[in-house]
């Protein structure tokens, strides 16, 4: 497949980590998107990486700690968990979840409230215990989507921003050019890694991709004292305390919405930045008194099953579609491999990826997300 | 897997969801400025129930931050005493006692952090609110039509010293002298010759402060010949041609500051009037429909039924004077001033080369490939954004909310991309567009449907659990434990 040409439809983390790893096969990769590389879901998120629940976790732990060696630039990457627990009930279920994964082989250990306040300094005392994840960790999203777009290009992939795609041209059961706006980009394969709008996408291919988008919010502090560990999180909450000290929180009710073939109209963020911030008060009662300086909000797509769709097509053969169902970031260094394989080999080559098939909702109901309430208000 | 499970999603928001807003009012003015105060009585006058809301006296703590305005640390002990302030503020404006007496509701030391309405994307508001925040707590009020009287700020400008006590904005200082009457500083060497810089050292010398003098880059003053008069018959001097080179200080901040023309004037504080920036946080927030008007200072809100802009929020009195030229000139004068270990972004002690090389900050690593990176190479990929370069460096990312640094971050890419100013797009503003304590922020009140729709993540029954548990009593026990409730 040397010296063959791949367009990217999207430069989130997926398809720039795809990029990335064809360009580092010798594939000659050009990525589309939009607007600015990782405008999406792919800059607005938690950073959290840690999916144990994939078929692509190994995968996962075992780059991220390589990344910015490979890349060349800083993801910010560190390693490791705590979950904290502040009610019985989550500290029933935390400790269900450590259960799981010794049972599973990944190291964690139980932490008792002292231990807790050792590890973690901004904890208080009014906590029912904690969970160490010895895997997992976090990186910076917004760095992690430029290092994987600049490392892309220093192995002579390219990237144009500003330039949505409007669609396909097909041949003889082969995408053969991608259209956009600005002119067409012949290509000998095609990633869609579309985000939210993958399913209009697809559609002009003939393909069915059931998504359904909805919005999720963060809110940042101005920097705290700097914890030994910095992906602290627990109270049904997500996020990290980045590397300059700011803590970064997510978590709570979802918005479902429509998405157009243009992709999602705003971004708002509403005053669930109040209600985040009272947990985050209640989770690291000893930086209660920091400031909260922003709030945002992102638009991630979901799956039937809430797992990715990583899959090669049968026809056009030379597409692979990529989602990764609201839990693309941590996931990216391996996924991007995976769609490596895919487009290369026809097979991924590390794990069994068949579950990311996209025939498993072969049999899902026409009018799945108002079955299940997946639908935006009116 | 079972896929078509059917119910309703308990995980996703709904109007019933969200706190409901304290109270409602047919007009919420933010902002007691005469034009806010006035705006609130014509409404009131009109029949409508009216709330008023005045962030002064801001806490000593976020006057510290530079917010709302560029303080340079120039204010007294005095504005530590919230109590002694709330009366100064309510006293510096005898139309507030008016207002009351017409019947508008007043709150001072109540910031505006927020707007929030339905519209794309998001539906699950119960109403239109406005989020307000005082000394002890955050709440929602409800509103028909909201006037915004948030007024202008500064524009800060970097040259060598600007990151020390004593280097401050005119707004800032007026604000300081006519409400708070807590201005600490006694010497004042002011940045600019427009109206602004005439005026403000024009209100320093009538209460009794010294003006070390006006400086201005281009060849003449700028302002109303009136005022170049007034300010030559108070015997101030405006030089010309001329920028500041360097601030020197001691442990109390600014003690001189030396001009590009050699010259050293002593002074304790250094007010940069150059220009006043329309407050529009709240409208950029909210999604609301700005513009960018050279004339008028800014991005100016272009107002909706709903949301209305008076008083400088609405952009500066037109003059026909060019004020984004005239920035820009300045900031092209301080550019070759500035070393490259120049602070541009005080929160994030982001030097002028890292802003321009894209670096990031100095606790990462810089590989080599990295080191090659600049602006340069990203202009390569499209034109220049601040959100971008903000994500890069963290230039603007800070406890000041980019008051010190968007303005002129967007001047310099416009300068270093060789881009007209107005090409560069507007930095984004977000909420809570006030730096809030966390347990200020907090919805202490929050309705227990609130908790029980939050889940960590989507709360969507088959994500997490392990492929390995997949088919297994293990899932079953999973869904158990960590997903009871949902779709039934
Ligand atoms: C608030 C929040 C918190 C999150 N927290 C985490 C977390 O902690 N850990 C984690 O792993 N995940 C998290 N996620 C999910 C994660 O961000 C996404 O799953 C991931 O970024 C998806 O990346 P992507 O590249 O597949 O899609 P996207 O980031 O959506 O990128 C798709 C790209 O395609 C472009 N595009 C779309 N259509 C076109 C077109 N027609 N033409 C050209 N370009 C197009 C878009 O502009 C966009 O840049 C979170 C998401 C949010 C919103």
């Amino acid at each position: 497949m040397s010296g063959s040409e791949v367009v990217i439809v999207g430069g989130g983390v997926t398809g720039l980590s795809a990029g990335w790893w064809l360009a580092r096969s010798g594939v000659k990769v050009t990525v589309l998107d939009k607007f600015i590389v990782g405008w999406e879901a792919s800059g607005r998120n938690g950073g959290g990486a840690s999916h144990y629940s994939s078929p692509l976790f190994d995968e996962e732990q075992r780059l991220w700690p390589q990344m910015d060696e490979l890349l060349g630039y800083p993801t910010e990457h560190q390693k490791e968990r705590i979950l904290i627990a502040m009610t019985e009930r989550q500290w029933e279920q935390y400790r269900f979840v450590a259960e799981r994964h010794k049972r599973l082989d990944h190291p964690v250990e139980l932490l008792d409230v002292q231990q807790v306040q050792e590890a973690v300094p901004l904890a208080g005392d009014t906590c029912f215990g904690g969970v160490h994840y010895k895997f997992g960790g976090h990186a910076n999203p917004q760095r992690s989507v430029q290092a994987y777009a600049w490392a892309l290009q220093d192995l002579g992939g390219t990237i144009i921003q500003h330039s949505p795609v409007t669609g396909f041209e097909a041949a003889g059961g082969k995408v053969t050019a991608v259209t956009t706006a600005n002119g067409s980009y012949g290509c000998d394969a095609v990633v869609v890694a579309a985000g939210p709008q993958i399913p209009q996408l697809m559609a002009q291919l003939g393909v069915t991709v059931p998504l359904a988008s909805a919005r999720a919010e963060m809110i940042i502090t101005e920097p705290a004292p700097m914890m030994p560990i910095g992906g602290v999180d627990g109270h049904k909450l997500y996020g990290r305390q980045t590397m300059r000290g700011n803590l970064a929180y997510g978590g709570g009710p979802h918005e479902w919405l429509e998405v157009d073939e243009t992709g999602p109209a705003a971004r708002p963020s509403t005053p669930l930045a109040r209600n985040l911030a009272r947990r985050l008060a209640e989770l690291l009662p000893k930086a209660a008194h920091l400031n909260v300086i922003r709030s945002w909000a992102g638009v991630i797509e979901n799956s039937p099953d809430g797992r990715p769709i990583i899959d090669r097509l049968t026809s056009p053969d030379n597409v692979v579609v990529a989602s990764m169902s609201s839990v693309g970031f941590g996931l990216s260094p391996a996924s991007g491999h995976a769609i490596r394989d895919l487009v290369i080999d026809g097979k991924c080559s590390f794990a069994d990826i068949d579950i990311l098939k996209l025939s498993r909702f072969a049999g899902l109901a026409a009018d799945w997300r108002e079955q299940r309430g997946w639908k935006p208000l009116a | 897997m079972e896929l078509n499970f059917t119910g309703t999603d308990v995980c996703a928001v709904s109007t019933g969801t969200r706190s409901a807003a304290e109270a409602h009012y047919d007009v919420v003015v933010i902002g007691a400025g005469p034009s806010g105060v006035a705006a609130a009585l014509e409404a009131r006058q009109g029949g409508a129930s009216v709330l008023l809301v005045d962030e002064n006296p801001v806490p000593g703590a976020a006057m510290g931050n530079d917010v709302p305005l560029y303080f340079g640390g120039r204010m007294t002990a005095a504005t530590q005493n919230s109590e002694r302030m709330l009366e100064a503020v309510f006293m510096s404006l005898p139309a507030l006692e008016q207002a009351m007496e017409a019947g508008v509701e007043l709150l001072l030391g109540t910031c505006a952090w927020g707007v929030y309405r339905n519209g794309p994307g998001v539906q699950s508001l119960p109403e239109q609110v406005v989020g307000l925040a005082d000394a002890n707590r955050s709440w929602l009020v409800g509103f028909d039509r909201i006037v915004l009287a948030t007024g202008a700020r500064d524009l800060a400008l970097a040259f060598p010293g600007w990151n020390q006590p004593g280097v401050m904005g005119a707004a800032a200082l007026q604000m300081l002298l006519t409400r708070y009457d807590a201005f600490a500083g006694r010497r004042i060497l002011i940045l600019g010759s427009h109206d602004l810089a005439l005026e403000t050292a024009l209100l320093a010398t009538e209460r009794g402060l010294e003006v070390a003098g006006l400086v201005e880059v281009r060849a003449a003053p700028q302002g109303s010949a009136v005022l170049v008069a007034q300010v030559a018959a108070a015997g101030i001097l405006i030089r010309c041609s001329a920028a500041i080179s360097s601030a020197q200080g001691g442990l109390d901040g600014v003690e001189a500051a030396t001009l590009t023309t050699g010259e050293t004037i002593a002074c304790d504080t250094i007010c940069t009037a150059v220009g006043l920036v329309p407050s529009i946080e709240l409208v950029d927030a909210m999604h609301g429909p700005r513009a960018l008007d050279p004339q008028r200072g800014g991005y100016v809100p272009r107002g909706e039924e709903a949301v209305s802009a008076v008083g400088l929020c609405a952009g500066l009195a037109d003059t026909g004077f060019d004020h984004i030229e005239y920035r820009m000139a300045w900031v092209r004068a301080l550019a070759s001033v500035c070393a490259p270990d120049t602070i541009i972004c005080q929160c994030e002690d982001v030097t002028r080369a890292d802003l321009i090389g894209v670096q990031p900050p100095n606790y990462l690593t810089r590989p080599a490939p990295m080191c090659a990176r600049s602006l340069d190479t990203l202009l390569h990929d499209g034109p220049a954004n601040p959100d971008q370069i903000k994500r890069l460096t963290r230039a603007g990312m800070g406890v000041c909310q980019g008051r010190r640094c968007r303005d002129q971050v967007a001047m310099l890419l416009a300068i270093e991309s060789g881009q007209p100013f107005g090409t560069i797009p507007l930095a984004s503003h977000r909420a809570p567009v006030r730096p809030l304590p966390m347990k200020i922020l907090a919805d202490w009140n929050e309705p227990t449907e609130m908790e029980a729709a939050w889940d960590v993540w989507f709360g969507i029954p088959t994500q997490w659990v392990p492929v390995e548990d997949i088919g297994t009593p293990f899932e079953d026990a999973h869904r158990g434990m960590l997903y009871t409730g949902m779709y039934e």
